[in-house]
């Protein structure tokens, strides 16, 4: 059986696809107990007997979380629940410390919502389903085996760090048609998410992660297929890759006349494939119930409207404004959206760089980084308002382009702010004439005929004295005193030239 | 000086107080006492001799630097094994929590801590609190200090049975379906479930979170009623802490008056199964309240019936989403890791071999019950039937103050006796039962003993939620006309 | 109100309880018991009822977020059966959950 290439499968078959999002909020302290969130530390420093399920300790929910969740869900034009419950999710597993999850079942804090997607050029309504509120689990280590995966592992180590923190699971309808609508759907659910600071959104922290349900149908057809739930996708990117394999995989089986097993698939980053989980057939029965420990949440219709007035402006709004206000053309705006940067353009300009050099760096030399590295532009780790800053360092003479470039390479390696790269690796453009006038004289000495070319009045042939000196200082000079320089020693008047 | 063990906890915290006697001398009192009888009876699995006089001391300095001292400080007192108690062995009557020292205190722990009261160790208990005998402590079963062959209930035999083999004036029990006033009323002691919500459940091992409820156990009621107050109050740590003023159940201890009160005698609570004895003593404790002037009506619970059937759906189904984490992985037992088992396994060996066969029973049948197919046939149509009887507790206690009932069907049974035979295990609770499931108060005080047995009878008072004044002011009204008319129950209690 | 010994294996299964032939035949047995008598329940016409699943009146009980002490982590493993640094060491782990 030949494999179709994804094209050729979407001849034949459409793509049916929901999302489950999870999102760890970004509150301090965790779902149900004082332990701090915060990212990295020793392991299982981040525990008490809450978050490690110790026999008698209780919980009690985190009011920061619950307006999170409702802010998210007003957000994605959700109905807030007048009344619901948390429900115990039981199964067994070693990362889970009461071996059930707290979660919320058949009353979710909020229903019935939708995100709008843009996507190629045109915009997608998303169905949201559910918004609700758990806890996330511990992590564990797989030791010994070949691969350091799950399977023929001899042990694991388990770090409660993770467990307890909270989670927001965001449910979409069976709306999403395409692999890039879903890439961008997630896009849009961080930056909405973000945007209300309910969370950073650090997917390479793991704060973001998505189960995409994919099923395919033939084209023209209104009946769902049979959908794979694939696990453990955590980057935009591996969205789209996610939704590809699978849409090849199954339109496989599908010509061959076979059908599709629902089942539990996990994807795996290196490969960009998935493999069969535990199939659902045999699935868990997870047995829940309302949560005895902890009372109902009834959000009040004021607290509701309190939070429904203090949402900030939405990223789909706020672009438009910008790009109406930068004036920027259609064509702008698309070549910036399609490579993931026109809210990093943005938000650089709001920050205080120019719209040009904001446009440049990120569509230039940042997008050359960021596919080298098969990243997302807004995962490289440098933020708007450090394209800003050094912006600024250029327009004040501090940098040069050459210079820039080493100090975004820098903040990309090291993670540090503009200035302390600047710093760190001694970029400074060297405009003093004294400093620079032995490298001068050296350029002239070195190349006689060239030296003679502008004593004669060919005035353009002192750029390759300038280059030379360029070259000598690594780059650091400032290459306009260079050139007034060059030509002064040559007799030639810069102000004349 | 006269036997410092057999104080009441009031008349033992005066005494310290007027340094009569030290909290050491009391201490060290109880716990010779403990030493010498409780291989007879077996009330506790842990004794912290240790911390028990490092604590007294503690009084005592406090004492002599001229602090004011509350109303309980000095007061042995034991606690059930259910409780966590930082560094102090807590095994709630399994084998899956031998060894096992929390690194925390539960919050009823810390309230008896920071009042004074001397912690001398760790009660006996049906496992996970889980029986009406403790029989089922994995560690060999109480026996009742009125007769060494009976039972001395359950699941807080130990607590009830320390309280009247005076190895303490107070003990703290947990009621889930009638833990504290089950063994009260069988050894002849006073026991209080206060309102659900009334007393944190944090670090009390849970058995079913919405049923579960911590409460005093002491030979009389404004001795329970002191320590009432010491552990109520709101606790932020416990979601479902009443967040209002406990009442004030030891005013209503000392008024101890029902004149003009409306008492209620439930109907469906006689009859069938109702030893003669323990309704004959119940008819009579009636008729006092009667001549103390309170007024007697009887009113009718038709849903109490369906009580039983409810409690062991909704017992069984939370806890077997409780008992899940006592999984091998983090602290208690670990059995068959070999090296080559796998997680699932070695939970599933540990899990068989810790439990005994309570507990698994109950495991399973809360499995079921919550299993997506039956749902709501058992435990959704259970939700009701608490609804239900809820209902018939409003409807009853518009018509009275109120309700009254023995507190078992029976007097203690032999031990062995109804072990094989869970349904028959399970009637103890008949009459606890209902309080538990709507969250009212109830409280057990004696009644006197059978006729048929000698042995001791509880009268059951029940109150609506947040009305624990009321059951005390009846019990310490009734205890008072008992004791003047027959001396205190225990008094009757052979020596030990 | 029937429950095979099958039934009691599948439930076992789920809640991690390794029980042996005997056991499986008692529980079945008792739990048959058990079950015909709870099964009461359903006598009730309760069709209208909304269930209680908590009895205190309570809604909304939320804490501030703030951070508050953890356990020293030597105190959150001293209890665990194995560790191994600072982590719970577990049994190889059959199949990756949610």
């Amino acid at each position: 059986m030949t494999v179709p290439t994804v094209d050729e499968a979407l001849s034949r078959w459409e793509p049916v696809v929901g999302m489950e999002t999870h999102v760890e909020l970004g509150t301090l302290s965790k779902m149900f107990c004082g332990c701090t969130t915060a990212f990295g530390g020793a392991p299982n420093a981040h525990t008490c007997p809450v978050c490690l399920g110790l026999p008698g300790a209780l919980p009690v929910a985190n009011e920061a979380a619950i307006r999170y969740t409702i802010l998210i869900g007003l957000a994605l034009h959700c109905e807030i629940a007048q009344w619901c419950r948390f429900a115990r999710k039981n199964y067994f597993y070693p990362d889970m410390p009461k071996n059930f999850q707290i979660s919320q079942y058949d009353e979710p804090l909020c229903t019935d919502g939708w995100l709008d997607v843009e996507s190629g050029g045109e915009t997608h309504r998303i169905g949201i389903e559910r918004v609700h509120l758990e806890e996330d689990t511990g992590k564990s280590l797989h030791v010994g085996g070949a691969t350091g995966r799950i399977h023929g592992a001899d042990h694991s180590l388990v770090d409660y760090n993770r467990a307890g923190i909270p989670l927001v699971e965001i449910v979409t309808r069976p709306d999403i048609g395409s692999a890039a609508v879903a890439k961008a759907y997630v896009a849009a659910l961080r930056d909405v998410v973000r945007a209300i600071g309910a969370s950073d959104v650090k997917m390479e922290e793991g704060s973001l992660r998505c189960d995409v349900n994919v099923s395919l149908r033939p084209i023209g057809s209104e009946t769902l297929g049979t959908r794979a739930e694939v696990k453990n996708v955590n980057s935009l990117r591996s969205v789209e890759r996610a939704v590809h394999h699978e849409v090849t995989r199954q339109a496989v089986r599908l010509d061959a006349g076979e059908r599709i097993v629902q089942e539990t698939r996990h994807f795996h980053e290196d490969s960009g494939t998935t493999t069969s989980g535990r199939s659902k057939e045999e699935a868990q029965d997870y047995r829940y119930f309302p949560e005895p420990d902890l009372v109902p949440i009834a959000p009040s219709r004021e607290w509701v409207e309190e939070l429904r007035a203090s949402l900030p402006e939405m990223p789909a709004e706020r672009r438009r404004r910008l790009t109406a206000e930068l004036g920027l053309t259609e064509a702008d705006q698309a070549a910036m959206a399609n490579a993931g940067v026109l809210d990093l353009v943005l938000a650089s300009v709001e920050a205080g760089a120019p719209a040009a050099d904001a446009r440049n760096w990120w569509l230039g030399d940042l997008l050359a980084q960021a596919n080298a590295a098969e990243i997302e532009p807004g995962e490289l780790g440098v933020t708007p308002a450090q394209v800003a800053r050094v912006c600024q360092l250029i327009a004040d003479g501090t940098l040069t382009a050459t210079m820039a470039k080493q100090v975004f390479a820098g903040i990309v390696e090291t993670g540090e702010d503009p200035d302390a790269v600047v710093a760190a690796k001694g970029l400074r453009q060297v405009s003093d004439v004294g400093a620079l006038g032995a490298a001068v004289d050296d350029a002239i000495a070195a190349q006689p005929e060239v030296a003679q070319k502008v004593r004669d009045g060919k005035v353009a042939a002192a750029g390759a004295l300038v280059g030379a000196v360029m070259k000598a200082t690594r780059g650091q000079a400032n290459a306009a005193v260079v050139r007034d320089l060059v030509l002064q020693r040559l007799g030639v008047d810069p102000a004349t030239a | 000086m006269s036997d410092l063990t057999r104080l009441t906890a009031a008349e033992t915290a005066r005494i310290v107080r007027d340094g009569e006697a030290s909290a050491e001398d009391v201490t060290q009192a109880h716990l010779d006492r403990i030493a010498k009888v409780d291989e007879k009876v077996h009330a506790f699995l842990h004794v912290d001799a240790e911390g028990a006089i490092a604590a007294a001391r503690r009084v005592d300095e406090r004492r002599a630097a001229g602090e004011q001292l509350g109303p309980l400080a000095g007061v042995p007192l034991a606690l059930k094994d259910v409780f966590t108690m930082e560094g102090v062995p807590t095994t709630c009557g399994s084998k899956i929590l031998e060894g096992w020292r929390p690194p925390y205190d539960a919050t009823v722990t810390r309230r008896i801590k920071d009042a004074g009261l001397v912690i001398l160790g760790k009660t006996n208990m049906d496992e996970f609190a889980m029986g009406s005998s403790t029989e089922n402590s994995a560690f060999g079963p109480t026996h009742n200090p009125w007769d060494l062959d009976r039972i001395p209930g359950g699941s807080g035999g130990g607590s009830s049975a320390s309280v009247a083999a005076y190895f303490a004036p107070l003990a703290i029990g947990t009621d889930t379906g009638g833990s504290i006033r089950q063994p009260a009323a069988v050894t002849g002691t006073v026991g209080a479930k206060p309102t659900y919500g009334g007393v944190s459940r944090y670090g009390l091992i849970a058995l079913a979170s919405s049923l579960d409820q911590a409460g005093p156990c002491a030979r009389n009621v404004l001795d329970a009623a002191l320590l009432h107050e010491v552990i109520a109050g709101h606790d932020p740590f416990d979601s479902t802490s009443i967040d209002a003023p406990a009442p004030a159940v030891v005013d209503a201890a000392r008024r101890a008056d029902v004149k003009g009160m409306r008492i209620g005698v439930v109907r469906e609570f006689a009859g069938d199964g109702y030893q003669a004895g323990v309704e004959q003593r119940f008819r009579e404790a009636v008729d006092t309240l009667t001549d103390l002037g309170a007024q007697v009506v009887e009113v009718s619970c038709p849903h109490f019936t369906y009580a039983l059937a409810a409690y062991y759906l909704i017992l069984p189904s939370e806890c077997s989403s409780n008992l899940a984490r006592f999984d091998a992985m983090r602290y208690g037992l670990r059995v068959g890791d070999d090296g080559t088992r796998s997680a699932e396994e070695v939970m599933s060996m540990t899990r068989d071999a810790g439990f005994g066969d309570e507990v698994k029973r109950r495991i399973v049948l809360g499995t079921y019950a919550l299993s997506s197919g039956y749902y709501d046939a058992f435990y959704g149509q259970a939700q009701r039937v608490r609804t239900l009887i809820t209902d018939d507790f409003t409807a009853a206690f518009e018509r009275c103050d109120v309700l009254v009932s023995p507190t078992t069907p029976t007097t203690a049974f032999r031990l062995g006796e109804r072990i094989d035979d869970p349904l028959a295990m399970y009637l103890a609770d008949l009459c606890t039962i209902p309080s538990n499931l709507s969250g009212g108060a109830a409280m057990s005080v004696p009644c006197g003993l059978a006729p048929d047995d000698g042995l001791p009878v509880g009268l059951q008072i029940m109150a609506p939620a947040l009305a624990d004044d009321r059951m005390y002011r009846v019990a310490a009204a009734f205890e008072a006309a008992y004791v003047d008319a027959h001396g205190p129950i225990l008094d009757g209690a052979p020596a030990l | 109100m029937a429950i095979t010994r099958d039934e009691v294996a599948h439930l076992a299964r789920l809640s991690r309880l390794a029980l042996s032939e005997d056991e499986l035949e008692h529980f079945a047995t008792q739990l048959e018991v058990i079950l015909g008598a709870v099964a009461r329940v359903a006598e009730v016409a309760a069709d209208d009822i909304v269930p209680t699943s908590h009895s205190v009146p309570l809604t909304n009980v939320f804490r501030p977020d703030e951070v508050r002490p953890s356990l020293d982590p030597a105190a959150a493993l001293a209890a665990a059966p194995a560790t191994e640094g600072v982590r719970f060491r577990v049994p190889r782990i059959l199949d990756e959950e949610s």
